[in-house]
């Protein structure tokens, strides 16, 4: 009861901030509990470590060419053996996290901030905005996004940026449906209502008033479309579109060592156990988001 | 019915019209010369001039669109191949059997395995089972296609040669490209399947049903699989769509002549009439795939068909 009070006493804009952090601290703690988001969690750190510190820990430089030592099978000296330019895989892999990470992060990031927009645009508005923004979506949702992706991707040209932007814009129509659903739920609620009558400007309404309330489902959905856009960017890469030798993106590890697969099966085997491995631990940590944002829908 | 079939079909009209828009700008401002392309590096600049002034490229924008266009609407003409100088409607007809075979393979595949170990998961929840099962579908989600075919042909072509690693000549070569794209799919339906048979096998009528005394097989299959079949035959949909843009990839790997492959050589080709008219044809398959799950709905659950009736 003192506690309440103690509460009531506060500032208003205190509290808010004490109910966000325990609301934080909530999800946080159902995450905890949950060992299959706990080991997708360990598993994107240990891949972020790795990406962040590929210089220290990669035995080789990615690019290191040894042609007398091509095609290695894995080894003490290459772990996981060597490419037909005798460049070691494992330290291949180790860079490359940093470029699928960065291609996942990314490619979101456009995505949610563009499809986010118009989502938000759309639902706040309603009515011919609602209408016009939702048709345009409508439009991208009718080309499947893998090869939304590649048109884009063969209009822009290969590269890691047009990858990403390809990628990116693909997935728009998926934040914006999901960030539409969220804000159109959360703007008919009362705070929001207060917010306009106190005289509060729309750009307020939707970026401190609406948005922060409306983030659990963005937040999985982001999660979940980071390894969405590792696969993607690792798609356009073996059909040649994407990232381009020699950077050591995993997907286009796995194009540059198909045509040896006859013999040397290590040179495809270890970067798709890597990409595997990230969608694997991003799927655990996304589902286990969802979980501990809304309880509700655990299985 | 019928008419709100009608109206659903006179609706994807403007929706293809945006796509037909949407792909004709990306093309459009896409770097490159068609003319020099068509010419090569050895031709003049008037004779490239002259080309270009032949196909309409000095035109405006809109003039261009609205050409390609009226051509598409009146003669279903989506222009010419750069490479084979054939229409490019013919190349990408003669192609799409074997697209759609593909996709229609890997779909049964996803069904078979995907709907009974996801009923299986959902009536034996948190047995081994179902914990194998759902570790097992989590894994094939997050295995990139690609990859999993270089490994199929690696495992059942190049060490057991039990199957051909290229081609689409028989039903033997249609095996690992079907399994290639079905797996994935499948660990979506099993999640699925599993999910939307938890949510209905705790409802009462499903109670009322074992209280009657019917069989266990009845109680799921006729009672909880049929109510459960809405979520299910949503993300069939979905994956059969996304078999199409997934056989772009798996076409490529096993060298099977489809819409896939055609699109991939002509990307590299810069063969841009070829991938504009391949999208194009990509989504309005796409569309009619979407148009077709409505309707099942309306089969696996008379309560919408009645909804139908009620909106026409």
């Amino acid at each position: 009861m003192n506690e309440l009070r103690a509460h009531e006493a506060l500032p208003e804009s205190d509290r808010m901030v004490r109910r966000k952090k325990s609301q934080l601290r909530e999800t946080w703690r159902r995450m905890l509990k949950n060992k299959a988001s706990l080991v997708g969690l360990t598993i994107i750190v240990l891949f972020a470590f790795m990406a962040i510190f590929a210089d220290h820990i990669a035995p080789y430089h990615y690019d290191e060419q040894k042609l007398e030592d091509a095609f290695l099978k894995p080894s003490r000296d290459h772990w996981l053996g060597t490419d037909n330019f005798g460049r070691d895989i494992l330290s291949r892999i180790i860079y490359g996290a940093r470029i699928s990470l960065q291609i996942g992060l990314i490619s979101v990031g456009i995505g949610v901030a563009v499809g986010g927009s118009l989502g938000a645009f759309a639902a706040y508005y309603g009515g011919y905005t609602d209408n016009a923004i939702m048709r345009f979506i409508d439009v991208l949702l009718a080309i499947p996004n893998i090869v939304l992706a590649i048109s884009i991707s063969a209009a822009l040209g290969p590269g890691l940026v047009n990858a990403m932007i390809a990628v990116g814009i693909g997935t728009v129509p998926i934040y914006a449906r999901v960030v539409r659903a969220s804000v159109m739920t959360v703007k008919e609620q009362e705070f929001v209502e207060a917010a306009r009558c106190i005289g509060a400007k729309t750009p307020r309404i939707l970026l401190r008033h609406i948005l922060p309330n409306a983030m659990a489902p963005i937040i999985v959905q982001a999660t979940l479309g980071v390894a969405t856009a590792i696969l993607a960017a690792a798609g356009l890469s073996f059909i040649g579109l994407g990232i381009q030798p020699p950077t050591p993106e995993w997907g286009a590890m796995l194009s540059a060592g198909r045509q040896y697969i006859r013999d040397h099966w290590h040179i495809v085997t270890f970067p798709g156990l890597a990409i595997m491995l990230t969608i694997f631990a991003l799927n655990l940590l996304g589902d286990g988001l969802r979980d501990a944002l809304d309880p509700r829908l655990k299985r | 019915m019928h008419r709100y079939v009608l109206r659903r079909v006179v609706m994807m009209i403007p929706v293809l019209l945006g796509v037909s828009l949407v792909i004709f700008t990306m093309m459009y401002f896409t770097p490159g010369d068609p003319a020099r392309l068509i010419l090569g590096d050895t031709a003049s600049e008037a004779e490239v001039e002259a080309l270009r002034e032949e196909m309409g490229l000095n035109d405006t924008f809109i003039v261009q669109y609205s050409r390609y266009l009226k051509k598409a609407i009146a003669h279903g003409d989506l222009g010419t191949s750069y490479v084979t100088g054939r229409p490019v409607i013919t190349e990408i007809v003669a192609r799409f059997p074997t697209t759609m075979l593909l996709a229609m393979l890997s779909v049964i595949v996803s069904v078979l395995i995907g709907i009974p170990t996801g009923i299986i998961s959902a009536t034996k929840q948190y047995s081994i089972f179902d914990n194998m099962a759902m570790i097992f579908a989590l894994l094939g989600v997050s295995m990139p296609n690609f990859w999993q075919g270089l490994i199929l042909i690696i495992v059942f072509s190049l060490h057991l040669g039990w199957l051909p690693a290229s081609g689409f000549y028989g039903p033997s070569y249609w095996i690992l490209p079907a399994l290639t794209i079905g797996t994935g799919t499948a660990a979506t339906i099993t999640r699925m399947t599993r999910s939307s048979m938890l949510e209905v096998i705790r409802q009462d009528y499903i109670r009322t049903a074992r209280a009657k005394g019917q069989s266990e097989i009845v109680v799921i299959l006729k009672h909880a699989l049929k109510n459960a079949l809405i979520p299910i035959i949503t993300v069939i949909g979905l994956q059969f769509g996304r078999g199409l843009g997934g056989a772009i990839l798996t076409e490529s790997i096993f060298s099977i002549p489809g819409l896939g492959k055609l699109m991939v050589d002509s990307i590299k080709a810069r063969n841009y009439p070829v991938v504009q008219g391949g999208v194009l044809f990509i989504a309005v398959m796409f569309s009619f795939i979407n148009l077709l799950v409505d309707i099942l709905y309306a089969y696996a659950d008379p309560r919408i068909k009645s909804q139908y009736r009620r909106r026409s």
